[in-house]
């Protein structure tokens, strides 16, 4: 409870929680009625995107993978912007190049985003090392999955950054699943930062469904990462209730465990916990969820009245 | 005969492999749980789910393979192959030559590419062409369910790495698939359609896409020729070559990317032995030098379609400048 009270604007937060949520069902009734192609959604991790963007800094950047909707909106991006880039249209964030997968915006510091599996664990390095030496402060926050730490790359990436000192805060989603395989299927260990201890960086985890408890190991990990501009690992557990892809009917996944932590959905635990400290009344939950119902709503218009681009396009952007 | 998509054919080439001979296995990033079948045929220590690592999946196949099994890896989709790139080009594709011909490499590997899906350069890339060009992999992309049956049974037998395409947008499209359960060789071309004035040498999902073109061609009474390579190394040279020396006339198509695609290749081949017989220069019609966009028009536009096939066969069919 002691986290709750650190966290400044906790209705900011819930209304970021039921805006992803929001969001990613648009984009499953879309898909569903064949309006908007299907991709990864992040349904029972909102609280992970929504606490560890919190808490970082505006100079702060970001690098992500393909579940990534959860950071975009957190960090503030146009959802109208967002749908247009997953419906392939002119006015998305990467002008229809992209689609839902691999969404940037530079302008809010989500630098690269890659739906190759480690891909951004990959580059986090590097992109550490131009802040470093361009004498900036701003921290760099790697997103990625369980599966994205079997990927060598992982293990590059975490021995690299700790051997010349680079500020990375590495941000595991541990939502137990790596597309078709459980990650009990895939690792030789149950956490992902016990792999991180292994290269002798701080590792930290905590309940990836609490915004509160996210929001706080967060922010103590990226201070951690700011004052010693040496990495450190978070691993946030959590599970993913959708499916990997839409549509996904989950005939794969094992029905306790997925009741289990539908029972512990982000969005109730922090209602409850809101309502519990008497600081929402059921009438404003109910208007806030009107609010970001309407906003969705407005993105869903916005992206589809958004043109394709035109062919002429196909070949723009590709050298500088 | 019954009907079967050409991802289905995939599977019983698998499972009709995999009961044929106790050395072939299979794993890959999600097998077990996609084609869970055949792990109730053949158990859990022949078809695995893989960490999410195409280097050492790769690596484990190669390794594998000297030590006397017939892995079959599947690693999704096209470009997560880079991952793997080492373990295929310079481990698979060349410790049989390095090692003076002690060690043979027999597996396959399996990836999904082409376009169909929307969904970005980093899934459909298609790069066929960058294993025809690694010394000691074959290559193979097949066009329907029966060749991708009888041509995945080839590969596994083969005693070769064997890099197994799959375009996307032919995946869950149906086609007859015949009882008889024979391998069919690798490195043959198949006559799709005979013609006289032009031939349309292709592979993957535009071989349709030239039938399509024929079909119209014969309404204005053009007859094209349908070529459909299977496989890209070996390379039914021989095929190529009579198909061209038959109507004189050559449009090659493909979706990767025209420069230094197999269309060049082609091309080239037609130069150097068939020069002679060309009634007009080949055409090559393939993908622009871009990574593939994932909005649907602009991913249909990196396709060679129907209509542009068949203007360029016209294009070659009309009395050429002297
Ligand atoms: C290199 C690579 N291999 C495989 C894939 C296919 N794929 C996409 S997401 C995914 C699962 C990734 O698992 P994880 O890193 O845990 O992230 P999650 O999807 O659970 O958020 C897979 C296998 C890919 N995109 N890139
Ligand atoms: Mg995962």
């Amino acid at each position: 409870m002691n986290t709750f009270s650190n966290a400044v604007e906790p209705l900011r937060l819930y209304e970021q929680l039921l805006l992803i949520r929001a969001y990613e069902n648009a984009i499953v009734r879309g898909s569903t009625e064949g309006r908007i192609p299907g991709t990864c959604t992040s349904v029972g991790q909102e609280a992970a995107a929504v606490g560890a963007i919190n808490a970082l800094s505006a100079d702060d950047l970001i690098l992500t993978n393909h579940r990534s909707a959860g950071h975009l909106l957190a960090r503030g991006a146009d959802p109208g912007r967002m749908l247009a880039e997953v419906m392939g249209r002119r006015d998305g964030y990467c002008m229809g190049k992209s689609g839902s997968l691999h969404i940037s915006v530079k302008e809010l510091g989500v630098v690269l985003t890659t739906t190759i599996v480690g891909g951004e664990l990959s580059l986090a390095p590097g992109v550490a090392l131009a802040q470093t030496m361009q004498g900036r402060p701003g921290i760099v926050a790697c997103f990625f999955g369980d599966g994205a730490a079997c990927e060598g790359s992982f293990h590059e990436s975490l021995n690299l950054a700790a051997l010349w000192n680079l500020p990375v805060l590495y941000i595991c989603e541990n939502n137990q699943w790596q597309a078709f395989v459980h990650r009990r299927e895939a690792m030789s260990r149950e956490r992902v930062a016990d792999w991180g201890a292994g290269y002798g960086i701080p590792v930290r985890t905590v309940d990836g469904n609490d915004v509160f408890a996210v929001l706080e190991a967060t922010r103590e990990a990226a201070s951690q990462v700011r004052d010693t501009r040496r990495p450190a690992l978070l691993e946030m557990t959590t599970y993913r209730t959708r499916g990997h892809f839409e549509p996904d009917d989950q005939g794969y996944v094992d029905k306790a465990e997925l009741a289990a932590w539908l029972a512990r959905d982000p969005i109730a635990i922090c209602r409850d916990r809101l309502i519990a400290a008497g600081r929402l009344a059921p009438a404003a939950d109910a208007e806030l969820a009107a609010r970001v119902d309407s906003r969705i709503a407005t993105a869903v218009a916005f992206a589809a009245a958004s043109p394709f681009p035109a062919v002429e396009e196909l070949t723009l952007d590709v050298y500088a | 005969m019954p009907t079967l998509t050409l991802n289905d054919a995939v599977g019983l080439a698998l499972a009709e492999e995999m009961r044929r001979d106790h050395k072939v296995i299979a794993f890959g990033e999600g097998i077990a749980t996609k084609r869970h079948e055949l792990v109730t045929e053949f158990g859990a220590l022949r078809v695995r789910n893989t960490p999410l690592a195409e280097g050492i999946i790769a690596g484990t196949a190669v390794g594998a393979a000297a030590g006397g099994l017939r892995p079959v890896a599947d690693l999704l989709f096209a470009p997560f192959l880079c991952y793997a790139m080492d373990e295929l080009v310079n481990s698979a594709g060349k410790l049989r030559y390095m090692s003076g011909g002690q060690f043979s490499f027999p597996l396959v590997t399996l990836a999904m590419t082409g376009a169909g899906w929307g969904i970005g350069a980093q899934h459909n890339h298609n790069i066929e062409a960058w294993f025809v060009h690694s010394p000691g992999l074959k290559v193979v992309m097949p066009s329907t369910p029966a060749d991708a049956r009888g041509l995945l049974k080839a590969a596994i037998r083969d005693d070769n790495p064997v890099v197994f395409l799959l375009d996307i947008g032919l995946l869950y499209q149906p086609g007859e698939v015949p009882h008889e359960a024979d391998p069919m060789p690798l490195g043959q071309a198949a006559t799709l359609r005979s013609g006289n004035d032009v031939s349309l040498i292709s592979y993957g999902k535009t071989v349709h896409h030239c039938e399509q073109a024929a079909e119209s061609l014969a309404t204005e009474g053009i007859t094209a020729e349908v070529i459909d390579l299977r496989s890209l190394k070996p390379l039914d040279e021989a095929a190529i070559l009579a198909t061209a020396r038959k109507t004189g006339r050559v449009v090659v198509v493909h979706e990767a990317n025209r420069l230094c695609g197999v269309g060049a290749e082609v091309a080239a081949l037609l130069a150097e032995q068939a020069f002679t017989r060309l009634k007009a220069p080949v055409i090559r019609l393939g993908g622009p030098d871009a990574p593939v966009p994932s909005s649907f028009p602009l991913e249909q536009a990196t396709v060679p379609q129907a209509d542009a096939i068949a203007a360029a066969a016209r294009r070659l069919s009309a009395p050429q400048p002297a």
